[in-house]
């Protein structure tokens, strides 16, 4: 799945102007909490979030996600969005929840991204 | 309701579904089309003609310019027409080169917009067969000329930019360690962070991992050592009262990274240890912070991990990571990469 396909299952809305549409989203993670992203999330991700401070976008440049969904239709401050577009990640807006949207990339296919917790 | 015909993939692609397999053909080339936009590619620089200039005043200008085709414009400057070489060789049959331009040019545009994605331009050239298209603006403005010649262009630019910008930057650090010789030479990075400065809170880190991947190493390193730095620079700007330092050390087989503030200090290093634990407030955890897997994020990146903390003194952190094979920055892994490419 690519981002472009992503925004059509997800209703979603391509907040940034430089995102490349055609990198590949191999996956998914959900979270609130920044740190349990950079513990478990795995490359090339697609990080759902309710979460739209700058950090998420430090975040995901540290684990090397693909895209950022804001849950609920959240809009992200022009600080977040400025940095995205200069880091090259694309942020996206969707009208649905956490539950159903890790549902709709479910069944559309994309695997979980997460690491479980091991020890 | 989406319109289902709305399919501006590339012409191999379209009408089927792309499989990872596929999108992973997919160029440069094809995926700047989705990137730039138009007025980025487009010519600004106007030549315009009015109605009422003869055709022989357009010959004149196509050939000074060396162009072949002028937007026509009324006295408010608004595109009423087009007239390309193909009407000045009509024009030249009818052996009419004194006529106005009106009775030549081509009324009937095709427009694209300067907002748009030069994909927009692509699918109209391919649709319509035309050699040039005006551009407007917002206000429905000429603002700029596209040719076929200006999107060839415009991509070339734009690959060889692609290519200069990070490559060269990454051909030159990658170089650091063979070109400069020593018993044993090392690249010490300083960073300074404030407390409580949010705004700011991982560009030290976001630097750290560029740098990184400019001087070679592989993306799973730099992930590594991005991810725990920059839980080690949120610390520093959560907990401490004036914020602290982060120096990095990279040497071709070792990275070493010396985080330290003056306080307030950790009570308990065993405790803060154990995951869950935080002393963060209720808004730094809206923040999404202070879930108390900080030091465990950090302890499971590294390779070695030394915690250090005096309660009114201060807390030092150093982090090692060793590097091995493909991972050592410097002479063996280039090569190996220049091979390949």
């Amino acid at each position: 799945m690519n981002i472009k396909n992503l925004l059509e299952y997800i209703d979603g809305e391509l907040l940034t102007q430089s995102a490349d549409l055609m990198r590949e989203v191999k996956g998914g993670c959900g979270a609130d909490l920044m740190s349990d992203v950079l513990a478990s999330i795995q490359p090339n991700a697609v990080l759902l979030t309710g979460l739209c401070n700058p950090q998420v976008v430090r975040t995901a440049q540290m684990s090397d996600v693909a895209a950022i969904v804001f849950v609920r239709g959240k809009r992200p401050p022009e600080e977040t969005i400025k940095l995205a577009d200069e880091e090259g990640i694309p942020l996206i807006t969707s009208p649905f929840g956490m539950f159903e949207l890790s549902g709709r990339l479910f069944l559309a296919g994309l695997p979980s991204l997460e690491r479980p917790i091991t020890e | 309701m989406r319109d289902l015909n709305f399919d501006n993939s590339p012409p191999r692609f379209r009408g089927k579904v792309i499989t990872d397999e596929m999108a992973g053909n997919i160029t440069r080339v094809e995926e700047l089309a989705y990137i730039l936009k138009i007025d980025e590619v487009m010519t600004r620089d106007l030549k315009t003609v009015s109605p009422q200039n003869t055709m022989r005043d357009v010959m004149d200008s196509l050939r000074e310019n060396r162009i072949s085709g002028i937007p026509v414009v009324d006295e408010n400057q608004n595109i009423i027409g087009l007239v390309s070489t193909e009407d000045l060789i009509k024009c030249l049959a009818n052996q009419d080169i004194d006529k106005p331009v009106c009775d030549y040019m081509t009324g009937d545009l095709v427009t694209v917009n300067s907002f748009d994605h030069l994909t927009e331009a692509l699918k109209l050239f391919a649709k319509t067969g035309l050699g040039r298209l005006p551009v407007l603006g917002k206000k429905g403005e000429l603002v700029g000329i596209l040719t076929k010649g200006d999107v060839t262009y415009g991509l070339l630019h734009a690959l060889e930019s692609d290519y200069q910008e990070e490559e060269v930057r990454k051909y030159r650090a990658s170089h650091l360690f063979e070109d400069i010789l020593s018993d044993r030479t090392s690249l010490v990075l300083r960073y300074d962070i404030a407390h409580y400065d949010f705004i700011h809170g991982g560009a030290a880190s976001s630097k750290i991992k560029r740098a990184l991947m400019r001087l070679g190493a592989n993306q799973q390193l730099a992930r590594r050592v991005g991810i725990a730095v920059y839980e080690a620079e949120m610390n520093l700007i959560i907990h401490t009262t004036n914020g602290g330092s982060i120096h990095v050390e990279l040497e071709p087989s070792q990275i070493s990274i010396y985080v330290w503030d003056t306080g307030p200090g950790i009570e308990d290093v065993d405790q803060a240890m154990q995951p869950g634990y935080s002393t963060a407030t209720e808004e730094i955890r809206e923040l999404g912070f202070g879930a108390g897997m900080g030091l465990i994020n950090i302890s499971r990146c590294v390779d070695e991990m030394d915690l250090q903390s005096e309660l009114g003194k201060g807390t030092h952190l150093t982090l090692k990571f060793f590097l091995k094979g493909e991972d050592i920055m410097g002479d063996s892994h280039i090569t190996k990469k220049g091979d390949a490419s």
